[in-house]
């Protein structure tokens, strides 16, 4: 174990318990007597989190792949549509697509009756739904330029090779050409999908109480600054420690990291 | 020009987003000459602290090498809204016991100063990285002719490794830049009045949330692509005498 040895390097001791020390003024001196009172509150903050992370980077992936796609190959009507919308998403800050969405659809839709007497009317009142969308669409922009790039470095001579075998496309498609593009990307979409994260606190500004959302109210409510905002801070570090090692597993499981 | 926005239904629009005041075209000019201060200062500073953090990353000892590693992992790690947040708090408390401390009353502290100390300092911790694997592209070879004539340290920097390194650099520094425009969006959050926010104002007092922020992202674009040209002429002008991609593959 090596690792282990190389932490044992008489600075890093050092560095280590000044650490440990800086934890336990942090502990002694702040105030933590708010934390039961919040904990639920913040369990399912931490679970909303999560679960827009999981459900944003999955759609936004399967909407990348055909805009990476009708980039890398489709006929000009497919890839100067697929372009423009990754430039667009990729050129404007996430906050104001946001906003355009939920303020902007979100004063629109009252105004049509059709959608007012639809079934989905209930959802569209709530502020999740614009909250997914948008962070699905941001997706997809930033990952259908990682997929261009990932279709396109795939080796032709496989492709080739496969097409001489007589394989329907979809199935060269399916076992060849998209598993390899996908593995040579792994390492740049585990950056991505930790950004994605950090993007997500973006939505308590449209009213979705997800863990940012519960730490500005213990905020505001308390009158104290640096507790919640720490704790916050862990929070997103250790989903992003999880996310890079999901993603370090991923890669030698599928041999991208040699 | 009027008879073609009324053709077009944008009239509204149109008078909506004129400069003069019951427009609101001159809040959102003023709101991007904002965003871009800050973000000219953000990006700015955050060289400042790349390079220096990068040479600490490359040459310092042990103990810089951790701290540096500490704060480029932490940084990218944590929401830039979070980091916002801390620095904010962490700047504005500082200062003003500072200013106690001096005997001066609480201190109130500029927004443009306050966006540029925060996201100078996140935009710094990705510079390092990306100024780090520059330098490291560098063949040593050049450098070391530099040493062997007994060029000292800063001329060494300043005439041989900043000048090799821009080719390889510029790219994640245009990369950094087009963050550092759209980090600004997020200082709308602790009030400070850029783009987004003039933005979000303007479209609740008139209700037109579609030409608003349409408009605003029709301004982002424009920032984007106006500096996706530059960033295109400087990479030009810092390869120039290399080989182009196409060439050295033969």
């Amino acid at each position: 174990m090596t690792g282990w040895r190389s932490l044992l390097q008489p600075h890093r001791i050092v560095l280590m318990a000044l650490f440990a020390g800086l934890v336990v003024w942090c502990a002694v001196s702040l105030r933590w007597d708010w934390i039961p009172q919040y904990t639920p509150l913040a369990i399912e903050g931490a679970w909303r989190t999560i679960w827009i992370l999981v459900v944003t980077t999955v759609a936004g992936f399967l909407l990348a792949i055909p805009l990476g796609l009708a980039q890398a190959i489709g006929p000009w009507y497919l890839s100067v549509p697929a372009k423009t919308f990754c430039t667009i998403i990729r050129g404007t800050p996430l906050l104001l697509q946001i906003w355009l969405l939920y303020y902007g659809l979100g004063s629109l839709f009252p105004q049509i009756p059709w959608i007012r007497g639809s079934e989905l009317w209930p959802y569209l009142r709530q502020a999740w739904p614009y909250a997914v969308l948008a962070l699905t669409l941001s997706y997809a922009g930033y990952e259908g330029e990682v997929m261009r790039g990932a279709f396109a470095g795939v080796n032709k001579g496989q492709l080739e090779a496969a097409n001489a075998f007589g394989m329907p496309r979809f199935t060269m498609f399916r076992r060849i050409w998209l598993p390899q593009a996908i593995r040579n990307v792994l390492p740049t979409l585990g950056g991505e999908t930790i950004l994605q994260l950090k993007a997500t606190p973006l939505v308590a500004t449209i009213t979705v109480v997800e863990i940012y959302a519960v730490s500005s109210r213990v905020r505001s409510d308390l009158f104290i600054v640096y507790e919640p905002l720490l704790l916050l801070a862990l929070f997103y570090m250790i989903i992003a420690g999880i996310i890079a090692l999901l993603f370090r597993r991923f890669e030698l499981k599928t041999g991208s990291r040699v | 020009m009027e008879l073609i926005l009324d053709t077009l239904g944008l009239a509204k629009s149109a008078e909506l987003l004129s400069l003069s005041p019951p427009g609101w075209g001159g809040n959102l000019l003023r709101g991007l000459a904002n965003s871009l201060q800050i973000a000219l200062g953000a990006f700015g500073f955050g060289l400042v602290i790349g390079l220096f953090g990068a040479s600490g990353k490359l040459h310092g000892g042990v103990v810089v090498r951790d701290l540096l590693a500490i704060y480029t992992t932490v940084i990218r790690a944590v929401p830039e809204l979070v980091l916002i947040l801390i620095l904010y708090y962490v700047g504005t408390d500082l200062i003003n016991q500072a200013a106690s401390a001096l005997g001066y009353g609480r201190v109130e502290i500029s927004g443009v100063v306050a966006g540029i100390w925060v996201l100078g300092i996140v935009q710094g911790a990705y510079a390092t990285e990306v100024l780090r694997g520059a330098i490291q592209a560098i063949p040593q070879g050049q450098i070391e002719a530099a040493r062997a004539f007994g060029m000292p340290p800063l001329m060494l920097m300043r005439r041989v490794t900043i000048p090799a390194m821009m080719s390889y650099a510029t790219p994640g520094l245009a990369n950094l830049w087009l963050i550092a425009t759209k980090d600004t969006a997020l200082l709308a959050i602790v009030g400070f009045s850029e783009l987004t926010l003039e933005t979000r104002q303007a479209a609740s007092s008139t209700r037109a949330y579609f030409t608003f922020f349409l408009a605003a992202g029709a301004l982002y674009m424009i920032v984007t692509l106006f500096s996706g040209a530059i960033f295109a002429r400087i990479e030009k002008w810092a390869r120039r005498g290399q080989p182009s991609l196409r060439e050295a593959g033969k």
